[in-house]
């Protein structure tokens, strides 16, 4: 069984923000709208954090894409009190929305602030509304929902795969995020495979987990360089 | 002795019954008054609610990171409140404190009405309340099970267990004045009240059920009690947030509950006094007695609030600074000193000083604590989701008209439902006073009789 995981190369990253737009059209996410984004009602399921770092004039701007780190050991997952959110036997934090009654504990403990909440009824300016992806659902309103590493699309593999009588190939899955990175910062594959490339780049020593002192096991590498200082 | 025996020996069975029976069978305008003002501003929230049904969670001040606001703030404050009742009232009974008598009613009354408001806030802050009871396991054909791993299970079962404790505890001493009252009472109040006292004649037998039944419930609930808000408090202390994951949030929880529920009852024993002239019963010396076990609360409660603040900046870690300095200088600053002044600094020397020990000043001091613990569950809450720890999701919180009129709501609905009470039942335990008059003349009188109560 497949336990997928992905690669963010920070180096690569020019925080030029095409994941984000990938991952709304592919996903459904409706529009907040210019108000309701401004009051943090805005659903993003993966971001570019920018955050700049020293002095003028040795100022550096960081860009950091955070999506939902499939943790392996999620804080949101035991807090639910009807389980909407579990795993799954591929490693996916996986949201069940017909079955959440928004409490919204999982998000208060999610360390990375990647869930998101249906504040009102989803809704899109016309004609947007008919451009939906009809293999991804449409979230209602006071539900939760996050980032699935595009399991419509990992679905989609299998079933390709399996009628070709052959296991899904490395590189077969890409979630919106990683087909539409302009630098290939950003790599989806098989974690348990170790000669993936997801796998191979996690070796590297330019590897880390973003707030990985929580113990979190996330699924999501970064890649970055140490600075020279 | 004390004044209570010179004081109340004046007091015949007569005088006691018009008392604290007056309120149940006559009724004055100013009733009316208090009832028209209170439901409607209940009314004004029940019409908030339906507005936040109707459109989402976005017609709050709900956002991201803020998930969690005001709902959860009343609802951690109000099952705070109701740990003044029957605690209190449990511990005075089983330590055999007999200066306990006129107030043990009001204070069961306020559990059972604080718990009954705060266990509606966990629903109306849901997303979806309507499907509340899915957190209910109960059989189903699609096998579907709640979670009991979750925090928030946990409060609804102990909620659960707690208010049915707190209902049985309320009813069982208010039997043998239910009885008196139907033997008051004409038409159709007679026979509500003789279906609600069971059959109470007043035999022996009964007696000593009754009383067997009130001290085994009177020591069942205690550590009910202290459950209920230790696992209120893990609602936060599981989570793996910067100034909610902390080891002590339970006993912390327990103790600021304790102490503003003591508050609370302070304040609604120094109303009922006034209103319905219980000069007489509710005297200097309850409240003396209760503020001082109040002071203790008080010291107990800035003992808790130090070692989590201190251990906190101590460590120094920047997630945790973050909510820290928010707190202590940053935008949530102002609400942070209210509360120390309102929790600490100046209701010490109010219950404190013998001199200042005083019914009106105990009673603002009581006010004041209930309002800086309010504060106290709202920086519990906030600040720390206000920061989370990528710095890039930091983002303020501001109360929309629905949280607010709902905030109201339940303050005028608390209002209302004790209003109602007072008038269905005597908030005075008759049976229980006249008791304790009884030890009395007969400890003074070196008597062996053994007393008969039930006239």
């Amino acid at each position: 069984m497949p336990q997928w995981g992905m690669v963010i190369d920070l180096d690569k990253c020019t925080g030029c923000e095409a994941c984000v737009v990938a991952c709304r059209t592919e996903n459904n996410i409706p529009i907040a709208g210019e108000e309701q984004s401004a009051t943090g009602r805005q659903i993003n399921w993966i971001r570019v954090e920018r955050y700049w770092e020293g002095e003028y004039p040795n100022i550096k701007a960081r860009f950091l894409p955070v999506l939902c780190q499939h943790c392996d050991a999620a804080p949101c997952e035991p807090v639910c009190p009807v389980y909407a959110t579990h795993h799954t036997p591929e490693g996916l934090s996986a949201m069940i929305y017909n079955r959440c009654v928004g409490t919204r504990f999982c998000a208060n403990n999610c360390p990375y602030t990647v869930r998101f909440f249906n504040f009102y009824k989803p809704a899109w300016d016309a004609p947007l509304e008919r451009a939906l992806n009809p293999e991804v659902s449409v979230r209602a309103n006071g539900v939760m929902e996050k980032c699935t590493f595009c399991v419509q699309r990992i679905e989609q593999a299998k079933i390709n795969a399996a009628g070709e009588k052959r296991a899904v190939r490395d590189g077969e899955v890409q979630p919106a995020c990683v087909q539409s990175c302009p630098t290939t910062a950003m790599y989806f594959g098989d974690l348990s495979d170790p000669e993936s490339e997801v796998s191979r780049k996690a070796e590297s020593g330019r590897a880390f987990h973003l707030l990985g002192e929580l113990g979190t096991k996330p699924r999501v590498i970064y890649l970055k360089e140490a600075d020279e200082r | 002795m004390n004044g209570k025996g010179k004081q109340a020996s004046h007091l015949t069975n007569e005088r006691i019954n018009r008392d604290l029976l007056g309120p149940v069978l006559a009724t004055s305008w100013r009733f009316y008054v208090l009832i028209a003002v209170s439901g409607s501003i209940v009314a004004w929230a029940l019409f908030a609610w339906g507005w936040q049904l109707y459109w989402g969670i976005g017609v709050t001040g709900k956002r991201r990171p803020e998930f969690w606001a005001l709902y959860i703030t009343n609802f951690v404050f109000w099952i705070g409140i109701s740990h003044a009742g029957t605690l209190i009232s449990a511990i005075l009974r089983v330590m055999g404190a007999e200066w306990r008598r006129p107030v043990t009613r009001c204070a069961e009354a306020i559990t059972v009405f604080a718990l009954l408001i705060g266990s509606m806030f966990p629903i109306i802050h849901l997303g979806r309340a309507w499907l509340f009871y899915w957190l209910a396991p109960y059989p189903n054909e699609r096998l579907l099970w709640p979670n009991y791993r979750s925090p928030l299970m946990w409060d609804f079962f102990a909620i659960n267990a707690y208010l049915t404790g707190s209902l049985i505890y309320l009813f069982l001493p208010l039997i043998p004045d239910l009885a008196l009252v139907r033997d008051k009472a004409t038409g159709w109040r007679r026979q509500m009240y003789a279906v609600l006292s069971l059959g109470w004649r007043g035999t022996e037998t009964q007696w000593h059920r009754l009383e067997k039944a009130v001290s085994i419930m009177a020591i069942i609930i205690i550590p009910v009690a202290v459950s209920v808000h230790t696992i209120v408090s893990w609602d936060f202390a599981m989570t793996l947030n910067p100034m909610w994951k902390s080891t002590i949030f339970g006993p912390y929880f327990v103790v600021g509950a304790i102490f503003s529920g003591i508050a609370a009852l302070i304040l609604a024993m120094a109303v009922l006094r006034r209103v319905l002239h219980l000069e007489a019963y509710l005297q200097h010396k309850h409240f003396s007695n209760l503020a001082l076990l109040l002071l203790t609360m008080c010291l107990l409660w800035f003992y808790f609030t130090f070692a989590e603040y201190l251990t906190a900046w101590y460590g120094n870690e920047p997630a945790e600074m973050a909510v820290f300095w928010s707190k202590v200088r940053g935008s949530y600053s102002p609400l942070f000193y209210t509360m120390v002044c309102c929790c600490f600094v100046i209701p010490v020397p109010i219950l404190a000083f013998r001199r200042l020990r005083r019914i009106p000043l105990v009673a603002f001091a009581s006010a004041l604590i209930c309002v800086g613990m309010w504060l106290e569950r709202f920086l519990i809450v906030v600040p720390t989701l206000a920061h989370p720890r990528l710095p890039y999701n930091w983002r303020g919180y501001r109360p929309t008209w629905v949280e607010l009129s709902i905030t109201a709501g339940t303050f005028a609905y608390f209002t209302l439902l004790y209003a109602l009470f007072t008038k269905a039942f005597p908030i005075i335990a008759v049976w229980e006073f006249k008791e304790g008059l009884r030890h009395e003349s007969a400890a003074q009188a070196k008597s062996e009789a053994v007393p008969v109560i039930a006239d």
